[in-house]
């Protein structure tokens, strides 16, 4: 009996306790990315952990070039994102909420980029632009355009998933209540589509500010963070780059869990 | 950040769905919505990969300073297959072994969310994506540091007698699925986790209340009721990990190479961009046909 509650206990923890080490195997990497930023290496092609040191942090812009570097991800990050959360929480809208031909081709060209490698993605344009005569002046513009193509998707399926989830008598009631259309929408769809909508757009910001593939071969001479660390990745990395990676995780860390615990707060 | 949407699809037959079907509105609207995103996804999506198969196509004796001529070079495809044949096995054998070993470590993982956790759940679905909240590369290359020749695995390993004694994990293909593994390892995870939590615990109840011990109901009733989960999380592990070319380079060495190192290499470093094409269009046909073969295979048709 006893050695029977046993093997209960363990069927019942054992699988809680392969969990916790497969969340360890993922979060490895995040603390090596930590400890280093904190490293004082001999050599560039060093990757071992020698020394402590604060300087790292208290200068992460000694490295020449990659704070420029950073700035660029953020500007095109961000315009990026923009664009691909209105365009694409356009199409949500039209696909979840209005009667159109062709709805099928529409959803697989939503479908595509996602299935597509980014290599693909990548070279496909690369030979669009070189086509096009516009090889020679590849840069921001084009990394923006490649970007806003792959975001895109991500954010119709964000928006699409929230929109479809609401339950669409809650306009009806507004209606019923004497709003028109536009203060209907406005006033009851949009804001309960918000989180949809943010959520695709921190989707879209993560997946522009993080891309390297598409952009590599886009890129012309406009060096973008991902492309600072993979040049740089050639030569020996620097510890710098370590001190972005960490401040990158905790600024993002920090933005999920106090989202968090607004939403529990607002649900008491 | 909803998580839910990462196994795509929400759970239909709500009450009212019917009625809301009807409430779609027809006209010009819907259009005009559509417009901007679809002609966007169509310039820069559609027209490209057309641009890309006609690459594939130019004569391989053109240049990028003289121009290349349409000369529908079929033979390009052949060339490109028996010169990297090597690299194309190489791809999807990595990319294979990356899926299964996600699957057999996302598996339990998402299992243990969705049923085990109680009230830590949200905190352990914020983990699962933690990662991602750092740059791709700067964790691919914290893998550099993790299995360095003097790193504690490698030290372990040996201890242990596993590896000989000048043996090393980095710039082998272990490195190189390592990081594969890694670095995809989220995408099966949240697929699955979708398909799990949708289902009914109670399910379980009434198989142990009709004798299936665990190993059974877990065959018999968890198991097919997370097939849904299981291709969307192989696919979505398996797309992208064929495709990667930042693991094997950074991980790996001249002998891990993957397709992907070559489609780039045509492209940005020999300018070879026929060669470069015709690989990169095979990439994509092959990709196709094995997630074809194997949705049907799956019985899973209606995913896509």
């Amino acid at each position: 009996m006893v050695l029977q509650r046993a093997g209960r206990w363990v069927a019942d923890h054992v699988i809680l306790f392969i969990a916790l080490l497969v969340l360890g195997y993922m979060f490895l990497p995040i603390f090596f990315v930590i400890l280093m930023s904190f490293n004082d290496p001999t050599s560039r092609l060093n990757y071992e952990f020698q020394a402590f040191t604060w300087s790292n942090w208290t200068d992460p812009c000694a490295e020449a070039g990659m704070c420029a570097s950073v700035v660029k991800s953020l500007e095109i990050g961000f315009l990026a994102t923009v664009f691909a959360t209105v365009l694409g929480t356009l199409v949500a809208f039209a696909l979840v909420r209005h009667r159109f031909r062709g709805r099928a081709a529409t959803s697989l060209l939503i479908f595509l980029p996602m299935a597509t490698p980014e290599v693909v993605m990548g070279s496909s344009l690369l030979a669009l632009f070189t086509a096009a005569g516009l090889a020679g002046s590849l840069g921001f513009w084009s990394i923006l355009v490649a970007h806003i193509m792959f975001c895109l998707s991500f954010v119709v399926v964000t928006v699409k998933a929230r929109l479809a989830g609401l339950d669409y008598r809650y306009e009806q009631a507004a209606m019923d209540l004497y709003a028109n259309e536009w203060q209907a929408f406005w006033r009851v769809t949009f804001p309960l589509v918000f989180p949809g909508i943010v959520a695709a757009a921190l989707l879209a910001f993560s997946l522009s500010f993080d891309d390297f593939i598409v952009t590599n071969f886009n890129h012309g001479n406009t060096i973008t963070f991902p492309m600072f660390v993979w040049g740089s990745a050639q030569r020996g990395i620097p510890p710098q780059v370590n001190v972005i990676g960490t401040a990158m995780f905790v600024v993002a860390l920090a933005l999920v869990l106090s989202s968090g615990l607004i939403q529990r707060r607002r649900a008491r | 950040m909803s998580v839910a949407q990462f196994g795509g699809g929400v759970a239909a037959g709500e009450p009212g769905q019917a009625e809301a079907e009807q409430a779609k509105r027809r006209g010009r609207t819907g259009y005009l919505l559509l417009l901007p995103g679809i002609l966007w996804l169509f310039v820069f999506f559609i027209i490209p990969t057309i641009q890309l198969a006609a690459t594939a196509l130019y004569d391989p004796n053109g240049s990028l300073d003289t121009g290349y001529a349409m000369t529908f070079a079929f033979g390009n495809y052949i060339d490109a297959l028996t010169q990297y044949q090597e690299q194309f096995v190489r791809s999807f054998l990595y990319a294979g072994i990356a899926t299964v070993f996600c699957l057999l470590l996302g598996y339990p993982l998402a299992y243990a969310i969705a049923f085990k956790s109680g009230r830590w759940k949200n905190l352990m679905l914020v983990l699962v994506i933690a990662p991602f909240f750092t740059s791709f590369l700067v964790r691919t290359l914290a893998w550099k540091s993790i299995l360095s020749d003097n790193g504690f695995i490698v030290e372990t390993l040996k201890t242990l007698s596993l590896i000989p004694e000048d043996g090393r994990l980095l710039a082998t293909p272990i490195a190189v699925v390592t990081g594969l593994t890694y670095n995809f390892l989220p995408f099966m995870v949240l697929p699955l986790y979708a398909s799990l939590e949708k289902m009914d615990p109670r399910l379980i109840e009434a198989g142990k209340d009709l004798y299936a011990n665990g190993f059974t109901s877990f065959r018999k009733i968890t198991l097919p009721l997370s097939m849904p989960g299981v291709v969307a999380g192989t696919l979505l592990t398996f797309i992208p990990a064929a495709g990667d070319y930042i693991n094997s380079e950074l991980l790996g060495t001249p002998q891990q190479r993957m397709i992907g190192n070559v489609i780039d290499n045509l492209f940005l470093v020999q300018l070879d961009y026929p060669a470069a094409a015709a690989s990169s269009v095979l990439l994509m046909l092959a990709i196709v046909c094995l997630v074809l073969f194997y949705v049907r295979r799956a019985g899973t048709e209606d995913l896509l």
